[in-house]
């Protein structure tokens, strides 16, 4: 069972490997490695359209890593509060927002917002009181949203969960100190969440700049890394985007360890 | 989650909230109110959200897939089962999917057991956490990126011609069903090893010993007790996978090149190619029901399978 599981491991990560060995490869074959050469990061790097996708992406993975990490613990507080039955529908749409393929996700919210721009863009130019009325359209914003979506309801179950066990004992003493709901939630609670917070804003974050099918949907005219990487591949395997690779991977691998490392972290003592 | 019962909100008030016993300077009502409108703040960000970007896109979808397409392409409003009527025409892309979808999470299973076995109750403790680790961390990372490392390994430049040195010319490995599956196992295992860890590991281990000591052999054993009270994780697990693969898209693009064609790549044609939107929404429509109905029947065969016989055994 040892060697069956030792393997298992080396099916996982041996392509990644290859993928990072063949991105330091001088040659242009994949079959040979002819010496060491980190030429293939300098082309990557100095190509304008994936440096500005990898802008795009920067951007819309921190702003909703962000917005789904505030709202996601505002609402694992909220669920706290409520009766069994609000809680459990809550629990039930969260969960769909997260089991739901991505494809399903894209399109619809492309359906939606496509309706909903129809409705509201003729509104805004008769209101606006200039001839250039802002015109809404898919772009950042709808990215942001949709990513948002499953973010924020994998914050709310991380944090939900790190709620739970929550010591209740020490909210009663403080409160019982005579300490401001405000206080007992800044001294007491807060501290014990928020590397939950944490590890659910990275996990987040990880998420967005890798998701590549919801952004196809919705991104309308804006590009994002996995995006332009995809249209790449496409047009032919080459070693620039090894290199492209290597740096995603590394990136999610410091990102989701960060998360565990923050998620394993003892509850600070009071 | 469901550990708290049907009690008044007052009750249950947490995070920070003093319990309404100990706050006898605020009248009864005042208090509640402020308690009320401070739940409703918290939870109206979120619950925003999940109307406007996950109740409403479906809804739209649903009053889609009723429509006719426009002759420009998009959405006409109407009333008819016309488009559901012609989903045979896409029936290759349901088969496929529909066959690699759950070969493929069995295929998984297969693969993922063992792992999760091993990690749950055979693996060292020091080593255990990082072994964990290193399952978790693939989940995150790209999938994008990681099944381009198989295309790049199974493409033309990578076995193949390593193989060609030996001898075995012309052999065809990517855009194959054995590469679409191979992707597939890639992606999805560690989705499958988790849930299957998590039940293993609360596993009560003197059953084990109880049941060995009652004679059971090994074998038994594994299948009385281990395999029985792991199976809410199995089906958890198994039910992940396929519902995420009914959807999938990259996989088969990228490791099946045009030959096999799943579900996902008829909605990315029917959205932004062809751009029939109502027939595309049928078709989302029928995935999200099967999903559903992977779903219910995971859920029912796990509690009839251990949750019955768990309550048994205790």
């Amino acid at each position: 069972m040892r060697a069956f599981v030792v393997a298992v491991f080396a099916f996982l990560y041996l392509p990644i490997a290859l993928v990072v060995l063949f991105s330091f490869n001088a040659g242009h074959h994949a079959s040979e490695f002819t010496g060491f050469s980190v030429q293939w990061y300098g082309k990557a790097l100095s190509n304008p359209f994936l440096v500005e996708a990898l802008k795009n992406s920067l951007f819309i993975a921190t702003t909703s890593a962000l917005l789904a990490a505030f709202c996601g613990t505002a609402a694992a507080l909220g669920l706290q509060r409520v009766g069994a039955r609000t809680r459990a529908l809550f629990d039930a749409l969260l969960g769909a927002a997260i089991v739901v393929p991505g494809v399903v996700i894209g399109i619809s919210t492309l359906v939606a917002l496509v309706q909903l721009f129809a409705v509201v863009n003729p509104f805004l130019a008769e209101l606006w009181p200039t001839d250039q009325p802002p015109r809404l359209s898919l772009g950042y914003g709808s990215i942001i949203a949709a990513h948002g979506l499953f973010s924020m309801a994998l914050v709310t179950m991380i944090v939900g969960t790190r709620l739970a066990s929550l010591d209740r004992n020490l909210v009663e003493a403080s409160s019982d100190l005579y300490a401001t709901p405000l206080t007992t939630f800044r001294s007491i609670v807060l501290p014990q969440i928020m590397p939950a917070v944490i590890a659910g804003f990275l996990l987040a974050f990880t998420f967005s700049f890798d998701d590549f099918i919801i952004a196809f949907f919705v991104a309308g005219a804006q590009t994002t890394l996995p995006i332009y990487v995809f249209a790449s591949i496409r047009r032919g395997v080459t070693p620039e985007i090894n290199a492209i690779a290597t740096i995603v991977l590394c990136a999610s691998v410091l990102l989701v360890l960060l998360a565990q490392w923050q998620l394993g972290r003892r509850k600070p003592s009071p | 989650m469901s550990e708290t019962g049907d009690k008044p909100d007052q009750d249950n008030a947490t995070g920070g909230r003093k319990s309404a016993g100990s706050q006898p300077a605020f009248p009864m009502r005042g208090s509640l109110f402020r308690k009320n409108l401070m739940t409703a703040l918290l939870l109206a960000p979120a619950a925003l959200w999940l109307v406007v970007f996950l109740v409403l896109p479906f809804v739209a979808i649903a009053i889609f897939s009723v429509g006719e397409r426009a002759p420009e392409g998009g959405y006409q409003a109407a009333l008819t089962f016309a488009q559901y009527a012609n989903l045979p025409a896409r029936a290759t892309a349901f088969w496929n999917t529909m066959l690699l979808a759950p070969v493929g999470a069995l295929a998984c299973l297969l693969v993922a057991y063992p792992v999760a076995y091993y990690l749950a109750l055979r693996a060292p403790q020091r080593w255990r956490l990082i072994l964990l680790a290193l399952i978790v961390i693939p989940f995150w990372t790209s999938l994008l990126m990681r099944t381009y490392a198989w295309m790049y390994i199974l493409g033309g430049r990578g076995i193949p011609a390593l193989l060609a040195y030996v001898g075995i010319e012309d052999l065809r490995l990517i855009n194959t069903p054995g590469a679409v599956l191979l992707g597939i196992v890639y992606g999805y295992l560690p989705l499958m090893i988790l849930p299957i860890y998590v039940s293993l590991e609360r596993l009560d281990r003197r059953l084990l010993e109880a049941s060995a000591d009652l004679g059971a052999t090994p074998l038994s054993t594994f299948l009385g007790v281990t395999l029985r009270l792991s199976l809410p994780g199995v089906m958890t697990g198994f039910s992940l996978v396929m519902i995420l693969l009914l959807g999938e898209y990259l996989i088969p693009t990228l490791l099946g090149g045009g030959k096999v064609f799943f579900i996902g790549n008829a909605l990315v044609d029917l959205f932004l190619q062809s751009r029939n939107w109502p027939f595309g929404s049928a078709i989302a429509i029928t995935l999200v029901l099967v999903s559903v109905v992977v779903l219910i029947v995971a859920n029912r065969i796990s509690t009839r399978l251990s949750g019955a016989r768990r309550v048994d055994l205790i």
